[in-house]
């Protein structure tokens, strides 16, 4: 059925928000620490672990499709209801730091990606090491 | 005919359908916003040859729209202020926005994630580090000389939730509070439509990449949307590192980074 899927996905959401939420308290933060990445990854560990088990049919699997292929209207919605009038009224002090920032942690990527394959070597024999 | 004069205008008539409207108003979001995805489709395909992605447009013309909806209304949520429209600030907001996030992880081999694990730790911690740095070198250039003030305007460049807790926090002024959400706004609008665009230079094709870029960028809706118009594949890994990123700042922002900053100033 559907529905499993739809809750198979609604299950590791919330198990990830609360163990997100504690994580914040526990570190002392107010905030959601990681909780939809922890969302993630229980959502990868249980839909391979039911495929595994061959528990994993069609109907089920589009339940959890359904949300990611309606994504990108989600973020188009999230995108309309930005407060952009509030971004541009910042002033000069908000757009430098904006700019400034962004293209900074832009030519970030590339240096770290480059870094990510020389410490990766290590990463690779470690996980090669496991399998 | 004397049945249909009488009930058409009640059925048309401005108030009724546009109380329909707003009754229902999670339903003409999904319209509208298939609406705009509809447009933009078609604008990428002949206006830009296909060059640009449907995607990046269709989040270009909601901001737009959203920009609209601010100044029409004057309120914090753009397009969702106006109350026919309320239910794009639904459809739109964190709850179904994690919801879809989460799914689009489904599929993905775990060892992808933990191959680069790393990698995103570093870009975390790198990313959460530099943006600190910018937003508050950016703030001592404009005037600002005490470290409260410094750290909050740091705070803001890393996302505008980081700002107002970190500056909350520190106990600065609101005008401060609101620059740091002013900054970190116009970070995350930045990275969403910027990021197709220079995807190519930076190397984001991906999954490796796409997770240190959203541990650089941080910001969920702006990784969220940037990744979304590049390349849909990208967006767990990249949406998977951003949501730490959140988190960690208002945990390091307030306690550490203040520490340093207080010491340097």
């Amino acid at each position: 059925m559907v529905i499993y899927g739809t809750a198979l996905l609604a299950f590791c959401m919330l198990v990830g928000l609360v163990a997100g939420q504690l994580l914040g308290m526990l570190l002392g933060v107010g905030k959601n620490v990681g909780g939809v990445g922890i969302a993630m990854l229980l959502l990868i560990v249980l839909s391979d672990w039911l495929r595994r088990r061959d528990r994993l049919p069609t109907p089920t699997q589009q339940g959890v499709l359904f949300w990611s292929s309606i994504y990108i209207p989600i973020v188009v919605a999230m995108a309309a209801s930005q407060n952009v009038v509030k971004a541009a009224s910042g002033g000069w002090l908000a757009l430098v730091a904006g700019v400034t920032t962004v293209l900074a942690c832009l030519a970030l990527v590339p240096v770290l990606s480059r870094l990510g394959t020389g410490g990766k070597d290590n990463s690779e024999s470690q996980s090669g090491a496991k399998e | 005919m004397i049945v249909l004069s009488n009930w058409l205008p009640t059925l048309l008539g401005k108030h009724s359908l546009v109380v329909l409207l707003e009754k229902n108003s999670l339903i003409t979001a999904l319209f509208l916003v298939g609406a705009i995805l509809l447009v933009s489709s078609l604008m990428s395909r002949k206006l830009t040859g296909g060059r640009i992605h449907p995607s990046a447009i269709a989040i270009f013309i909601g901001l737009a729209l959203a920009y609209v909806g601010g100044i029409t209304t004057g309120g914090a949520h753009g397009l969702a202020d106006v109350s026919l429209l309320a239910g794009i600030g639904v459809l739109g907001g964190s709850m179904f926005r994690d919801l879809a996030i989460v799914a689009t992880a489904f599929g993905v081999r775990l060892q992808e994630f933990t191959a680069t694990g790393f990698s995103g730790i570093i870009s975390l911690v790198l990313g959460i580090f530099v943006s600190f740095l910018i937003g508050g070198l950016v703030a001592y250039g404009f005037g600002y000389r005490d470290a409260e003030s410094i750290t909050t305007i740091g705070a803001g460049a890393a996302t505008y939730i980081v700002g107002p807790v970190t500056g909350s926090a520190l106990d600065v002024s609101s005008e401060v509070i609101a620059l740091s959400v002013a900054a970190g706004l116009v970070k995350s609008i930045l990275v969403m439509t910027l990021t197709p665009f220079v995807a190519k230079w930076i190397g984001l094709d991906n999954p490796r990449s796409a997770l240190i870029f959203g541990g650089l960028m941080g910001t969920t809706s702006g990784v969220a949307a940037g990744l979304a118009a590049t390349d849909a594949k990208l967006v767990p890994y990249g949406a998977m590192t951003a949501t730490f990123y959140t988190g960690l700042g208002c945990l390091l922002g307030p306690s550490l980074i203040y520490m340093i900053v207080q010491s340097i100033v």
